[in-house]
């Protein structure tokens, strides 16, 4: 009984956060001795057969023009006409904002437990059970699943892509689809930067640096480290920053490798939205910010000293090695 | 319109997380309780803003939980809810809640149900999309923003990398969050005024739990800060490479 993967396009363009699903899922079914397949929805520009080397064997591919964008009503429906097709008792997902769309839809269709957040591989021994985030990442919590079909969907970031050899074989599923009830008139996609939920580094400054004038030397060092841009919630806040580029409890919640917080003082609820990140590097001029407690490695000065003295560091580094 | 808000109690979000019984539950010793942030900054106040422009429109609150949570369901109240209805349960998991508050929302009438894009404490984000499902009606997630034109709603919702603009004939399910409304508190009018609107308590229908949550970690302690003299970046970025491996 294969593992299937929802494999999450945006403008023909396959996600990042698809990768590590696919990733996921192709060692999630070899733990299980069984194998790994993916469905696709709506048009791609690359030949899907390609995604064969993140582990699936073969893709159910439905190439339809009401698929081009979501809605959960009608893409839940094809992919449980999928899965139920080929037998599939392990769905999986990436926690992304169509994730965390679809999946709740599908496990009431389907009446498959479903776990969101996961971090890890499940436990599959005796039970099966999946560690996920909770607390806004201050814990974790094993949740055991209990159905015969199960959902799983993976937190972006949290498990690596690993790429091989291998295509898949490409099916076209032949599905029924209805005409979607929520309708796409606009989409608008910040261009020229990395989004920032998918981004492995991160730049991000807060209040200390006295206003929006001042970000030119950030802009330097995130481009520098080939980083998104983010801003703690006062900045956003007083418009300094756009509201997209907040993290933290009530912004985007994110997990990159590397984490660097320029002039933010580290409040609990900033820390609620950074503190998955493998790596956190704190600068600030106050010794006693509690940022640091929660730091790998931290700077004690002035930011305007700092910043411009590391982004020549970073290119001296690459430039010399 | 009829909106339907569902609210969730959640520890407020400086609360100590610490767990008891063998790490199966979340210490509540000391934690204050608040309306899950989403569920009020957001999807409530977005609800009330529709009010204040459309005085047909009602709001009717609801939450699935015992007794402990009526303060924050009487806070809604004061923030301009107009009536409430607790399902006496303690739900053990999303599908749960969902199936709870969809035997409210069938025969309710609601034109539009919102829900928080998560709560703080489990981070399902599932209860709005399950609700839809089992109501059979569409479904936005992460909504920034939401304006109504009679019976559609345009809804702005965040996508990787930018954002998305749709149109939904009501009735619709949408989670909402920042961007939807700037947050409120309750004034003494609002206050003195949901002590008498009406709440009420109806009994839970049986679920057959889909999974159940076996036990609690904390995250090991971090090993320490290493600072880096101000005067020294490059040992940083030597750090970064070397011993990190992240640049």
């Amino acid at each position: 009984m294969p593992v299937l993967v929802f494999i999450d396009q945006s403008e023909g363009q396959v996600k990042k956060a698809s990768l590590e699903a696919l990733t996921y899922g192709a060692k999630l079914a070899e733990q299980l001795g069984t194998h790994a397949e993916g469905v696709l929805l709506g048009k791609v520009t690359e030949d899907p057969s390609l995604l064969g080397k993140y582990g699936v064997k073969k893709i159910h591919h439905v190439d339809h023009d009401e698929l081009t964008h979501l809605d959960s009503q009608v893409y839940t429906k094809v992919i449980a006409e999928v899965a139920t097709s080929m037998g599939a008792k392990l769905i999986i997902f990436s926690n992304n904002a169509d994730g965390k769309t679809i999946a709740p839809r599908l496990s009431v269709k389907l009446k498959a437990a479903l776990v969101t957040g996961a971090i890890a591989l499940p436990e599959t021994g005796d039970g099966f059970m999946v560690r996920k985030n909770v607390f806004s990442g201050k814990a974790f919590a094993n949740i055991s699943l209990k159905t015969d079909i199960k959902i799983i969907a993976l937190n972006p970031n949290a498990y690596k892509i690993v790429s091989g050899e291998g295509t898949a074989e490409v099916v076209s599923f032949a599905a029924q689809i209805e005409s979607p009830k929520v309708k796409v008139t606009q989409t608008d996609k910040i261009t020229g930067s990395v989004p920032l939920s998918e981004a492995e580094r991160v730049v991000s400054a807060g209040r200390g640096l006295k206003g929006p004038e001042n970000w030119g030397m950030i802009e330097e060092l995130a481009e520098e480290l080939n980083a998104a841009l983010a801003c703690s919630r006062p900045v956003a806040d007083t418009n300094w920053r756009p509201h997209h580029e907040h993290v933290g409890q009530t912004g985007l919640a994110i997990a990159p490798n590397l984490y660097i917080a320029i002039g933010i003082s580290g409040a609990i609820q900033h820390l609620a939205g950074v503190n998955r990140s493998k790596v956190i590097v704190v600068i600030n001029k106050d010794a006693e910010a509690p940022f640091f407690k929660a730091a790998d490695y931290g700077i004690v000065g002035d930011a305007f000293e700092i910043v411009p003295k590391l982004t020549a560091a970073i290119k001296n580094k690459k430039a010399n090695g | 319109m009829k909106i339907l808000v569902c609210i969730s109690k959640t520890p407020d979000t400086t609360a100590k997380i610490a767990f008891t019984d063998n790490n199966t539950k979340f210490a509540t010793a000391g934690v204050q309780w608040i309306i899950n942030p989403y569920d009020e900054w957001y999807a409530l106040i977005r609800a009330i803003e529709i009010k204040e422009k459309d005085s047909s429109a009602s709001i009717t609150l609801v939450n699935v939980g015992g007794v402990d949570a009526e303060p924050i369901i009487r806070k809604a109240l004061a923030l301009g809810g107009d009536e409430a209805i607790r399902i006496s349960h303690d739900p053990q998991e999303s599908y749960d809640t969902a199936v709870q508050i969809s035997a409210i929302a069938k025969d309710g009438g609601f034109d539009l149900i919102l829900t928080g894009r998560e709560t703080i404490d489990y981070l399902g984000s599932s209860v709005g999309g399950m609700l839809s499902e089992m109501l059979d009606l569409p479904y936005v997630a992460m909504a920034t923003k939401l304006e109504l034109t009679g019976k559609t709603a345009t809804v702005t919702r965040e996508i990787e990398g930018g954002v998305e603009i749709c149109e939904v004939e009501l009735p619709v399910v949408i989670s909402c969050q920042k961007g939807m409304a700037e947050a409120r508190i309750p004034n003494m009018r609002g206050i003195m005024a949901a002590r008498t609107k009406p709440l009420k308590v109806v009994e839970p229908i049986a679920v057959e739990a889909m999974t159940s949550t076996l036990s609690f970690e904390l995250p090991p302690p971090k090993a320490g800060v290493k600072l880096v003299d101000a005067d020294n970046v490059e040992e940083l970025v030597r750090l970064l490479h070397d011993e990190a491996k992240v640049i």
